[in-house]
């Protein structure tokens, strides 16, 4: 047999690796041209009101400077909220930079300095004068107005009010979250390239070339061919890229009113004056008979939003479907302030209502005096509440039991302060995890050349999580290649149209459509094979693979040079979720056990060890796939314990926008972290049987903590992060 | 940052003819780079002291350490005979910052580095210490980090050091060098408490070097403990501090010293409480009394009212330590 050995589920190394490691990937700041300007954002220092006057006068004087751009002098824009819009747009008005002289939220850009270089269009920044007058702000969730969320959230079902009123144990409680900026390590940045003729060659920092084409298309009624934008590499993105930032059309207004190439990137600072991980309040109400099976679930959410948008995101949804339940509310509302609008991020909604349901449940068990597992297994749903459809796979049974085992909870003593070292409580806590198997329309393209070589093609990006990588494994294994013949290209919008990369869907949807692509090529390939070779006519087509240029059929090969045209074979493909998913619920499950270490007199949480059990379908790459588990499981912790951007209400404005002050943990503050996939076999979720794993790592992973730190002092705090304040408090 | 004008001197007369209230010393530059770039600090021109001679540790004839002012927080760190003689201050340095940071810091500069206080960081709201008289917004708002000892009306920021923590609790001495000449000045007395004027965080002259610091003759190498307590395990600034040191004759406690960090707008002692300590049982008993006595006057602000219990429990649990350090 002429197999290759698939290298699907092998922990291949990452093919970007080398380009990374050597700096030869350029990042969106890093594109090199000639004559390039500078741009640098001035920034509003109140939370609103209005612009009356910016004087540009002693920055332009500064030999170098060539413009500041304002609401008064920049080029023409689009006039119509649609024309803002883009893939992944908040209800209302979005956000128009330099249009007007309003003032939204604190660190809104108000003017962009134009400079022949960073230093001096940073200093000239510093000179530029603004005058405002200042309206009275509110940026404090507590004390605003909320109104019902415009999500669609499952109708109510069962009467939770009767169950609950007539339920023997019940729980009541409410939890507080804190706004947490993506802060990845690449700033946001564009570098706009103006070729001769206007054509703007645009390298930006995003999730979605596409998206921030389309979106200059509208902005600036600049016609798609002369737009093309890349993002070959991303330094991290978690969601920020997900629409367009601010930096993209303001650097295409500095490139279109100079007609030269410009560059904007943001500072740390400013990475903290767009998108965001909301404030939410949540208030759980669980009930449940003396047997611990749930009778009534009621999840009530707040957040918070901008004034011109209402962010939404699946917070409460959640609690509807991960557990089996006759009696459920969900409530959503929304609190507009003087802030930006929030954004997507890792895990959006989940990373948040599941602190709530899951450290709602983990007090239910404590009401019950039942183990953590054992309740959540007792309440296990086989299908989707919300819907009322089956779960195309749920491995999650599994997940609590493998990581049980492999953490060691059968030794648990469920009393609270029952393990103590030294000056250190030692808490076990444990939470599950949900997140949606979503599949998008996407198109590949896959061209095989005469010498053997594959490239396969997709507007998808990278933003770190190894989708290069992924790629190419699932090609090699459809056109049955070698991984080292085939070469993956993404992030330009030039290439077949892609759904922004986020929400766990790359690999199912760019996935299956690189496989059904290589598909259709590899069947044009054996056709043409045929025709010019009758003998292949009988050859089983699995025993078939291509190799150093040469179809190897048996013991015989064939050159390719000889089968293919000159212009070699192509086949591009759009691919759309199969009809079979109509039918099932499709999710990606956890559970996570978590130890930690609390110094009672200090206020200090430390974290012990934590296990991580994943059910995710077919896993195409371990060793990317635990990548992210790890990075999710980090982020949790984080969320648990460290992070938290502060809001000075009396100025409207994030006061520890550093990452000095904006904690995220450190190497010293993890210890081991044990990832592990359950096996999960999913025929119905789509050809690879893959789910994605970008978000389910993180979700659960606070309550975990917190419920750890539950049981380690015995004492519940449901305001989040669990700082050394607030354990002492 | 604004542009500026660069200068390396080879001696210390050349670089303190170069002095002006617009120019800055510039060693590692760690924290003055970050100012620059905040714009927070717009000197007109840096001075580069690293080609002078002030890198080297040398021993006293009084049996103490004079350490140069550019000798690396790494470097001071890990020297052998800070590591045997003063533990205390080794354990301090190690606490602060990140291998990076402590490669390129110097000793003298670790004195002068500016608070974290939240508002003094952001150059688009007002801030006593960056512009006298324009308000201190952290009195009524972001003040979980801040002071609870010797804060003033116009400032509660604190001095974000560790190494002084130890320093002080040493009763280390600064060499400093001016166009008039030289002068030593006791650590206690370096850094100000902000009164009415927090733009000055010390004593020193803006034509002032600090040249060395001087350590006397090591008394507590059996018996200390640097105590941090941070929001994360390492590079975070401290909430709370402790440089405890303990002088023993058996369990009796012969000469005390405490310096608390993360407190005030300067590392604070109290030398009171450190005599209360002569002569009484090395206990917890002692220990909580000297920690009730040194924050007898503490004050806290809205949302740092957590740090006094928490620098009672530290100060207790770093005594202890101390006491319990080179006991087999």
């Amino acid at each position: 047999m002429n197999t290759l050995k698939p290298v699907s589920g092998q922990p291949m190394d990452r093919v970007d690796g080398p380009a990374k490691v050597t700096g030869q990937a350029r990042y969106a700041a890093e594109y090199p041209t000639t004559d390039l300007l500078h741009g640098s954002v001035v920034s509003s220092t109140i939370a609103r009101g209005r612009v009356r006057h910016i004087d540009c006068e002693a920055a332009l004087r500064l030999p170098g400077v060539v413009a500041v751009l304002h609401h008064q002098n920049r080029p023409k824009l689009a006039g119509e909220d649609e024309q803002y819009e883009d893939a992944d747009s908040a209800d209302g008005s979005p956000f128009r930079p330099l249009y007007n002289d309003r003032v939204l939220y604190s660190g809104q850009p108000l003017a962009l300095v134009v400079a022949d270089n960073l230093e001096l269009a940073r200093h000239a920044g510093t000179l530029v004068r603004i005058e405002y007058e200042t309206d009275a702000h509110q940026t404090d969730l507590l004390a605003g107005q909320a109104h019902p969320a415009p999500a669609e959230l499952p109708k109510p079902r069962g009467d939770f009010q009767q169950a609950y009123d007539a339920a023997k144990i019940r729980v009541d409680a409410t939890y507080s979250t804190p706004i947490e900026h993506h802060n990845p390590m690449e700033p946001h940045a564009s570098t706009v390239i103006y070729h001769p003729g206007g054509n703007l060659e645009v390298h930006d920092k995003t999730q979605g070339t596409q998206n921030c084409r389309d979106y200059l298309h509208s902005v600036f009624g600049l016609p798609k061919e002369k737009l093309r934008v890349f993002a070959a590499y991303v330094g991290g993105a978690f969601g920020s890229g997900l629409r367009p930032q601010y930096q993209l059309p303001l650097a295409v207004m500095a490139a279109l009113q100079l007609q030269r190439s410009v560059r904007v990137t943001l500072t740390r600072q400013q990475m903290f004056t767009f998108g965001y991980r909301p404030r939410t309040v949540q208030q759980l109400r669980l009930a449940a008979d003396a047997q611990g099976k749930l009778q009534a679930i009621h999840h009530a959410a707040t957040g918070q939003t901008s004034r011109f948008e209402d962010f939404t995101e699946h917070v409460v949804e959640w609690s509807g479907m991960l557990y089996q339940c006759d009696n459920v509310a969900l409530d959503y509302r929304l609190v507009p302030l003087d802030v930006y609008t929030p954004l997507d991020m890792r895990a959006p909604g989940a990373a948040l209502g599941l602190i709530g349901l899951e450290c709602a449940m983990d007090e239910l068990a404590v009401e019950l005096g039942m183990d953590p597992v054992e309740l959540r297994r007792h309440n296990f749903a086989e299908s989707n509440g919300n819907e009322g459809k089956p779960y195309s796979s749920k491995a999650l049974l599994d997940c609590y039991s493998q990581g049980a085992e492999r953490f060691g909870w059968a030794a648990r003593n469920p009393q609270p302060r029952s393990m103590r070292e030294g000056h250190e409580l030692i808490g076990w806590g444990m939470a599950g995890g949900v997140w949606e198997a979503m599949q998008m329309k996407a198109s590949a393209r896959a061209r095989l050349d005469a010498h053997g070589q594959l490239v396969v093609s997709s507007a998808t990006t990278d933003i770190g999580t190894g989708t290069y990588t992924v790629m190419t494994q699932i090609a090699a294994d459809a056109m049955g290649m070698a991984p080292g013949e085939v070469t993956f290209l993404l992030g330009d919008s030039a290439l077949p149209t892609a759904p922004l990369q986020g929400g766990s869907f790359t690999v199912s949807s760019v996935g299956s459509a690189v496989r059904q692509a290589c598909e259709v090529l590899r069947g044009k390939l054996l056709m043409a094979a045929r025709s010019c070779y009758p003998e292949l006519a009988g050859h089983p087509a699995e025993d078939m693979v291509i190799s150093e240029g040469e179809l190897h059929a048996g013991r015989r090969r064939y050159p390719l040079g000889e089968i293919l045209p000159r212009s070699g074979l192509e086949a591009k493909v759009v691919c759309e979720p199969d009809a079979r998913r109509d039918g099932y619920a499709t999710a990606t499950h956890s559970a996570v056990f978590v130890e930690v270490r609390v110094d009672e007199e200090l206020g200090t949480v430390r974290l012990g060890r934590v296990v991580s059990a994943i059910a995710a379908g077919r896993v195409i790459n371990p060793k990317m796939a635990r990548s992210q588990i790890l990075g999710g499981v980090v982020w949790g912790v984080s969320m648990a314990l460290h992070e938290e951007t502060l809001i000075d209400h009396e100025l409207g404005r994030y006061m520890n926008h550093n990452l000095a002050e904006y904690h995220i943990p450190v190497q010293a503050d993890f210890a081991d972290i044990d990832v592990l996939f359950v096996d999960e076999p999913d025929e119905i979720v789509n050809a690879l049987g893959s789910k994605g794993v970008g978000e389910i790592g993180i979700v659960g992973v606070p309550a975990a903590v917190a419920n750890a730190v539950y049981h380690a002092t015995g004492k519940r705090m449901r305001e989040f992060p669990l700082t050394i304040d607030r354990v002492l408090g | 940052m604004t542009p500026f004008q660069y200068s390396k001197p080879t001696s210390i007369d050349a670089a303190l003819a170069l002095t002006g209230p617009q120019a800055r010393f510039i060693a590692g530059g760690t924290n003055l780079l970050d100012l620059m770039k905040e714009n927070l600090d717009q000197p007109e021109h840096l001075i580069d002291i690293t080609g002078l001679p002030l890198d080297q540790v040398s021993q006293t004839e009084a049996g103490g350490l004079l350490i140069g002012a550019l000798v690396s927080n790494a470097d001071l760190a890990w020297h052998p005979l800070v590591e045997q003689s003063y533990p205390l201050l080794s354990q301090a340095i190690l606490a602060g910052a990140s291998p990076q940071l402590r490669n390129m810091a110097s000793t003298g500069g670790n004195l002068l580095q500016r608070t974290r206080c939240y508002y003094f960081y952001d150059a688009s709201t007002p801030c006593n210490k960056r512009e006298p008289g324009s308000g201190c917004p952290a009195r009524d708002g972001l003040n979980r980090i801040h002071a609870i000892l010797g804060a003033s009306g116009s400032c509660v920021a604190v001095h974000p050091s560790d190494m002084c923590v130890a320093l002080a609790a040493l009763e280390a001495r600064v060499h400093v060098q001016g166009k008039a000449g030289v002068r030593q000045i006791d650590f206690a007395d370096f850094h100000r408490l902000p009164g009415d004027s927090p733009q000055r965080d010390n004593q020193l002259a803006y034509d002032e070097l600090i040249t060395a610091i001087e350590l006397p003759a090591p008394q507590f190498s059996q018996h200390s403990h640097y105590l941090k307590v941070r929001d994360r395990e390492s590079y975070a600034f401290a909430l709370i501090s402790v440089a405890a040191a303990l002088e023993l004759d058996g369990d009796n406690i012969v000469s005390a010293r405490l310096a608390l960090g993360g407190v005030a707008h300067k590392p604070w002692r109290n030398p009171a409480v450190e005599q209360m300590l002569q002569g009484r049982a090395a206990s917890s008993e002692s220990f909580a009394a000297a920690a009730d006595m040194l924050l007898a006057d503490a004050k806290p602000l809205a949302h740092n009212a957590f740090k006094i219990k928490l620098a009672h429990a530290a100060i207790v649990r770093a005594f202890t330590e101390a006491a319990a350090t080179g006991v087999a």
